[in-house]
């Protein structure tokens, strides 16, 4: 055990825990989180996904001690119901969802493409969420969306 | 059953409504209504009702109205219900069945669903019964069209005015001819219940009335899903919660020789290790402890008694005894008729065991207190899950509390009853709460997968090109199932913890049919379906014979999306295709030809219109063998027979030097009756359509000699967000005054054949095994 730093969605966290730890699990245990969620343990499906440094990162094989001090956006950060991001709108309006299980991996994917990418074309934005998983194959709205998140962050 | 353990939803609707459910339920506050056209009721001795002293509820009976609804002194109403959200919109569906039948506006619905104490038993949450049973003539509906029925009755003694000159609108009892004359329901109700049972006979709204019902509401749930506010089964904390993780054998089919404590002594976080039969278990004080102790725990097992070689598993399958043999349908003159017509086809079909594949592995809490238990799962059956939990822990099942709160997607019986008993095991081991979730590759080697098949068709065509006799015989492995009442041992935690899976009775031949059922699809829609003189099916053809052979899986089987009527209807659509070659008719006409049921008949025809079907025999006078080819495909069903209708064309580009399929676009016909929620509908087929896709052209369940190697996505292959996504067009036929019948199942069941169907158009080439890999593909070209 050791002290961790965590600068998570605009807070600082002090946790003592395993410098090992995966990041996924500081904070959906330590820190209480629902946004980033446990999917395969293994970086392979995306529902662990945080943006650290403006990438899409997979919590899950991230050990903390390596993000220590830097800052960490989770779902949540993004946007509030009362005040949802336009990616997050975006999802809302088209409907975008089953389970609504994979949802941080594909909007997270999608907003740090996005946001590097702000001109993508939709077989460009296709090919970036090209490691993400939807098991409910809602993939017709939720490109959708993330072409129609494209238009308004642009604007 | 302290209030701390209910849902926040229920929590938030008792608040508003200023009682607590129990004590609303055991009550004596009663309204006494009386129907004029219905029957007089006396108050119910609620405790009489609800359980004994100091017992939890028993299951919230049915017949009664305050078990579905509940309307507190603000108006606001609370809807219980026994068929949970999974992700396939049920909740919206059943508020906005809610709102219509009683006249509240969308907003002002709550509704609890699955909890045992709060909510009636109505089984499990499968098998496209969740609109069958709460939106046609009971349940739910029922419920509902009763208390409004009940609020006027109420209504008419406090406004002096008879019942035919009372309205609902928004939550209101009017005057129909004064408008000063209302009364609202929360006045009305005055925070009491209705004691009264639930009318058969209640007045439903006609949909030609509907305002709520039939439109596409957004999902309530969105804003929270999107922000990463909603509490998934996976974010339930309980104080004092500990985690634990299990350790699975090593092989299938493997007993426990030792654990050996002392690899794992002075661990950080260790807090025990468990071991009980076959089950093997840790608990710690956190999750990343719990992971880094099982992965360490030195566990020795027997070797397994090995697997059939997967090779050579399908001709293994179809030569394996003993059977448990069942006939749909059998005319007595299948082979004679077969035997006096000019041309005979036949084929074989092969579908693989397929897996759930749960995007997040399955998560349970379970917190085990003495002899009491409170358990928060994404079963798909709290009340099952209840009976059987009580069996494993050795309680009684009314010291059981089961919670139901979503998990990941699970389209039929994913890790989420095995992990619910983990869960429950490890927490009566150490008297605390614990909460498990599985790892990647315990959830996927582990679970009751998908049914394999060998299909055998064979069909008759006379002179005209009209078939004349249907053959039908499958053969497909079984092993345990949902667990029911009684059956821990049907999932492996269950059978790891000695208790059985259900005996596997063996039964050859079959016994000629008593009566009609399709429930399996094992009949194809051509089929006239006879039984006893009476034709049942939705087909024409009077010879035929259906018989399935059903044989002991060496793997856990379960319903997966469609279970055994995908499987089947693939062979019956892709067989149909082949028969309507050899008759060199168009796919469509030809089915057209042989369809007798006009509901079938009309999506078959609005499909092939809505994509502008190209009628011609297959294959394409363009196929060909080299280059990339295009070809369109068709395929359609009767889901169950009579349980939601689906036609579905699909159009595919084969890359004919690399196998590679490519869909281009999907185009899906839709019957499912009176439409709920036209946008959760579409919802449901585009989705279906693209896990057909994948189902058809990637996933497939493999092993060694020992154990399962499809443990993770890199060994069982999904198709990702990221693959070229075809074009999906949704064409609905609304059927106002029909039943209401499923629709979560209808469009996938048919997708594996459409694509297969248009392979063939492109190329000539017939692929008759699921998935249709590039090597699969190619290996067809070539031969």
């Amino acid at each position: 055990m050791s002290a961790i730093t965590l600068k998570v969605n605009g807070s600082t966290h002090t946790l003592d825990i395993d410098p090992t730890t995966p990041l996924l699990y500081a904070l959906s245990d330590d820190l209480q989180l629902r946004g980033p969620k446990f999917g395969c343990g293994l970086g392979q499906c995306g529902a662990c996904t945080v943006i650290v440094k403006g990438q899409a990162v997979r919590s899950c094989i991230t050990p903390v001690e390596t993000v220590q001090g830097v800052e960490i956006t989770t779902l949540e950060g993004l946007g509030t119901i009362e005040k949802p991001h336009a990616i997050q709108k975006a999802f809302i309006d088209e409907d975008a969802a089953q389970c609504g299980f994979c949802l941080s991996g594909v909007i997270l994917t999608a907003k740090a493409f996005l946001d590097k990418n702000p001109k993508a074309n939709e077989k460009q934005i296709q090919e970036a969420m090209s490691r993400v998983l939807c098991r409910c194959f809602t993939h017709t709205r939720m490109l959708r969306a993330i072409v129609r998140a494209r238009q308004e962050m642009s604007r | 059953m302290t209030p701390d353990a209910m849902t926040p939803d229920a929590l938030a609707a008792l608040k508003r409504a200023g009682f607590s459910r129990r004590s609303f339920l055991q009550g004596t506050g009663a309204l006494i209504v009386t129907f004029s056209i219905g029957e007089v009721l006396a108050p119910l001795d609620a405790r009489a009702q609800f359980g004994g002293e100091g017992a939890p509820p028993d299951s919230p009976p049915a017949g009664e109205v305050d078990s579905w609804i509940a309307i507190a002194s603000d108006g606001s109403v609370t809807a219980y219900t026994g068929k949970e959200e999974l992700g396939q919109g049920m909740s919206t569906a059943q508020m906005q069945l809610v709102a219509e039948e009683l006249c509240v506006p969308f907003h002002r619905v709550t509704l609890v669903m699955c909890d045992t104490a709060f909510t009636p038993d109505q089984g499990v949450t499968s098998g496209s019964q969740s609109s069958p049973t709460n939106f046609n003539h009971k349940g739910l509906a029922q419920g509902a069209a009763t208390a409004r029925q009940a609020l006027l009755q109420l209504a008419s003694t406090k406004l002096s005015l008879p019942v035919d000159q009372l309205t609902a609108v928004d939550g209101e009892i009017r005057s129909k001819s004064d408008a000063r004359k209302k009364i609202g329901y929360g006045e009305l109700v005055a925070g009491k219940k209705f004691n009264v049972k639930v009318d058969p006979n209640a007045k439903r709204k006609p949909a030609s009335e509907w305002t709520i019902l039939g439109k596409p509401i957004l999902r309530p749930d969105m804003p929270e899903l999107v922000t990463g506010r909603y509490e998934f089964v996976h974010n339930v904390s309980v104080p004092g919660m500990l985690h634990g993780k299990v350790v699975r054998p090593d092989a299938v089919g493997a007993s426990l020789v030792n654990v050996d404590e002392s690899s794992v002594a002075g661990m950080a976080g260790l807090v025990k290790v468990v071991v009980r039969k076959n089950f093997v278990g840790v608990v710690a004080q956190k999750p990343w402890q719990a992971t880094q102790i099982a992965s360490q725990l030195k566990v020795t097992w027997t070797p397994g008694p090995g697997l059939p070689k997967q090779e050579s598993f399908y001709d293994y399958l179809r030569n394996q005894k003993p059977t448990r043999d069942t006939l749909s349908v059998n005319s007595g003159d299948v082979d004679q008729k077969l035997a006096a017509s000019p041309t005979v086809v036949k084929a074989t079909y092969h579908h693989p065991y397929q897996m759930h594949g749960s995007v997040g592995s399955s998560c349970a809490v379970a917190d085990v207190q003495g002899e009491k238990a409170t358990v928060w799962s994404p079963s798909q059956g709290v009340w099952p899950q209840r009976a059987t939990l009580a069996m494993l822990l050795g309680l009684k099942a009314g010291n059981v509390r089961v919670i139901f709160r979503r998990g990941s997607g699970c389209y039929g019986i994913n890790g989420a009853d095995t992990v619910t008993y983990d869960a429950a095991i490890l927490s009566q081991s150490v008297g605390k709460p614990v909460r498990v979730q599985l790892s990647r590759k315990d959830e996927m080697a582990w679970e009751n997968y998908g049914f394999a098949f060998v299909l055998d068709e064979r069909a008759g065509l006379d002179a005209q090109g009209n078939i004349t006799a249907w053959d039908h015989e499958a053969w497909s492995p079984v092993l345990g199932n949902r667990p029911g009442y009684n059956r821990p041992g049907n999932v492996i935690t269950g059978m790891l913890a000695g208790f059985e899976p259900q005996e596997f009775r063996p039964r050859s031949p079959a016994p000629e049919p008593a009566t009609y059922s399709n429930n399996g699809n094992s009949v194809a829609s051509y089929m006239a379906g006879q039984v006893n003189g009476k034709a049942y099916g939705t087909g024409t053809i009077k010879s035929e014979r259906s018989l399935i052979h059903n044989t002991k899986s060496y793997f856990f089987t379960g319903p997966l999306r469609s279970p055994q009527r995908l499987q089947n209807t693939f062979a019956h659509e892709s067989f149909m295709d082949e028969l309507a070659a050899a008759a060199k008719a168009d796919p469509v006409a030809f089915r057209l030809r042989h369809l007798s049921d006009p509901r079938l008949i009309d999506v078959v025809k609005a499909a092939a219109k809505a994509a502008n079907w190209d009628a011609r025999p297959s294959p394409s006078p363009r196929a060909k063998k080299t280059g990339v080819a295009m070809g369109r495909g068709f395929s359609c069903v009767a889901y169950e027979g009579d349980n939601g209708y689906v036609g579905l064309v699909a159009e595919v580009e084969v890359d004919t030097a690399t196998g590679k399929i490519s869909v281009k676009r999907i185009v899906v016909s839709n019957d499912c009756g009176p439409i709920s929620n036209p946008d959760g509908l579409r919802n449901q087929c585009e989705g279906g359509a693209l896990q057909g896709m994948s189902r058809a052209l990637g996933e497939e369940v493999t092993w060694d000699d020992q154990m399962m190697t499809s443990i993770d996505w890199r060994t069982y292959h999904s198709l990702p967000l990221g693959f070229d996504v075809p074009k999906i067009e949704v064409v609905l036929l609304n059927r106002p005054d029909e039943e209401a019948t499923g629709a979560g199942e209808t469009t996938i069941t048919t997708v594996g054949a459409a694509i297969a169907n248009a392979i063939f158009d492109a190329t000539g080439a017939r692929i008759r095994q699921i998935p249709f890999t590039p090597e699969r593909v190619k290996a067809a070209l070539a031969g």
